[in-house]
């Protein structure tokens, strides 16, 4: 990549929701700000090689992106209200008073999670305009049709103009349960990335988990005092560490116990690890941790521990018991079994796993689990059986791969 | 901005029927605070009439446009500044009401 080429992605990189979330509070509209923006990128990259990158990029693109919208705005309104064109043009009011932060890419955030739109419109709106991601990118990452894709952001473009959904950042009181919203639309972009479903797709989608992980480090930064955003963000970083392991070179997955622990990306594990002691200490202080943070903790024993016996299980059981607490859902159920396995024998997390079969009966990794810890008891038809079901729900390439082998190895 | 807010409840499971006091002091404040436009209940879905009137003479029908077994029980206009104000009022008024709730904006 040239030096140029380097410029640009990087620009992209770290302006783009600048860009973007500067446009929508001067003009009050998205579909304007996404477009001005889009515009000054394919300017920057038509003029950059000739006329040398400008020594301050960000400025440059926001310069060129206004005029890009104040131009399409004089187009517009030469079929409409001229009178309106003035007042678009020189609009100087002030921006409205704020709380404690003051950036415009957190309001940009805030209407992209918004609560009345529907998640699938959330999670593609903020790779569209926080991401920056394209659309024919974002309809790769998620297998669907651009056409679905392109109507799904229009649609909630609309909703939020016709609603008046506002550009604003929630008021304290409201502020946790906004940034829980936001925070699942993230991980549920990391989640997709982390095990991909899909027969053509790649089992783990680097390109999701690495812009969920950026969108969070700019949560981050936007709300450093926030400790469900640093949860999440560890629980990230130390699950993104594992991912050199997570996949062999024959395509199957490798479960935590067989992975090679060398490959394990040690510079983002001392991060996640760094954010998970930040976290310990405001517990010890009495903050109570929310599920990002008690999973992120979960995570660090794993990343500290030298194999799969030098675990510490019983602070594992712990956390889960925690957890329990905040999120009653079957599947932290089923996590927290899989770990009292590990502590209590495999008998005792049958019996724990199997009074969960009404309600996961359609999980693949319920059936999964059951196959795993009726193999350890001896009891291999029944772990055949299991195996077989959880072959047949699997999504993921590589977890097939791995659930197949397994079966196979039965006697 | 004006949003409909629409009372919706449902047949095989109606929401309670001693709302009314509740109702009126949650209007009061609506009122109070600027924020109501209009409000009324509605008779039941058997007393309305449907005219169409697009071809060559109207077309009377008994009955509701559409048969359903959710259906609008109730309206109110309220003006509201944005979403987020009108959508915390219409968390409370689902409470007050014991019945789901519609929020739609005007053009």
């Amino acid at each position: 990549m040239s030096d140029v080429e380097e410029a640009i992605t990087r620009a992209h990189h770290e302006e783009w929701a600048r860009v973007v979330a500067a446009l929508t509070r001067r003009f009050g509209d998205l579909d304007v700000a996404e477009e001005a923006a889009a515009e000054a990128f394919a300017t920057a990259v038509e003029r950059w090689p000739a006329d040398r990158v400008p020594p301050n990029p960000g400025a440059w693109l926001t310069t060129t992106a206004n005029r890009k919208a104040i131009d399409r705005i004089r187009r517009e309104n030469k079929r409409d209200d001229k009178h309106k064109e003035a007042q678009l043009v020189y609009d100087n009011t002030p921006p409205e008073p704020l709380g404690a932060i003051d950036d415009d890419r957190l309001r940009l955030i805030f209407t992209c999670c918004h609560p009345a739109l529907a998640m699938q419109a959330r999670v593609a709106l903020t790779l569209r305009m926080l991401g920056g991601l394209t659309v024919p990118e974002i309809a790769r990452a998620f297998l669907m049709r651009e056409t679905t894709l392109e109507q799904r952001i229009t649609r909630a473009k609309a909703k939020i103009k016709a609603a008046r959904i506002p550009y604003r950042v929630p008021a304290a009181e409201d502020l946790p349960a906004r940034v829980s919203g936001v925070l699942t639309v993230l991980f549920l972009v990391f989640n997709e990335g982390y095990l991909a479903t899909g027969p053509d797709t790649d089992p783990v989608r680097h390109d999701l988990t690495t812009e969920a992980i950026r969108l969070t480090r700019l949560i981050r930064a936007l709300l450093p005092d926030d400790g469900e955003v640093a949860g999440l963000l560890a629980l990230m970083l130390l699950t993104e560490a594992r991912r050199p392991a997570r996949v062999s070179a024959s395509g199957e997955l490798v479960t935590l116990d067989e992975q090679d622990r060398g490959a394990w990306d040690a510079t983002l594990i001392a991060e996640g690890h760094r954010l998970v002691r930040e976290r310990l200490a405001a517990a010890a202080a009495g903050v109570v941790p929310g599920r990002y943070q008690i999973l992120a903790a979960i995570n660090a024993v794993h990343t500290s521990a030298r194999d799969i016996r030098d675990t510490d299980w019983s602070q594992v059981v712990a956390l889960y018991d925690q957890l329990v607490h905040l999120d009653s859902s079957p599947i932290v159920a089923l996590n927290r079994a899989i770990a009292v396995a590990e502590l209590d024998g495999p008998e005792v997390a049958l019996a724990a796993v199997d009074r969960l079969e009404d309600k996961l009966a359609g999980y693949h990794a319920y059936h999964a689990t059951r196959a795993d810890l009726l193999r350890r008891l001896g009891q291999s038809q029944q772990s055949r059986a299991a195996y077989d079901k959880a072959i047949e729900l699997a999504g993921n390439t590589a977890e097939t791969a791995n659930l197949t082998r397994r079966r196979d190895q039965l006697r | 901005m004006q949003y409909l807010v629409s009372v919706i409840d449902d047949k095989s499971n109606p929401g309670s029927t001693d709302r009314q006091p509740a109702i009126s002091a949650f209007n009061e404040r609506l009122i109070a605070e600027g924020y109501w436009v209009f409000a009324g209940g509605l008779a039941d879905t058997d007393a309305a009439t449907v005219i169409d009137n697009r071809g060559e003479q109207a077309v009377f029908s008994d009955g509701p446009f559409v048969e359903s077994k959710e259906y609008l029980a109730g309206v109110w206009v309220w003006e509201a500044p944005d979403l987020d104000v009108a959508l915390k009022l219409a968390t409370e008024a689902s409470k007050v009401c014991d019945r789901k709730i519609e929020v739609r904006p005007f053009l």
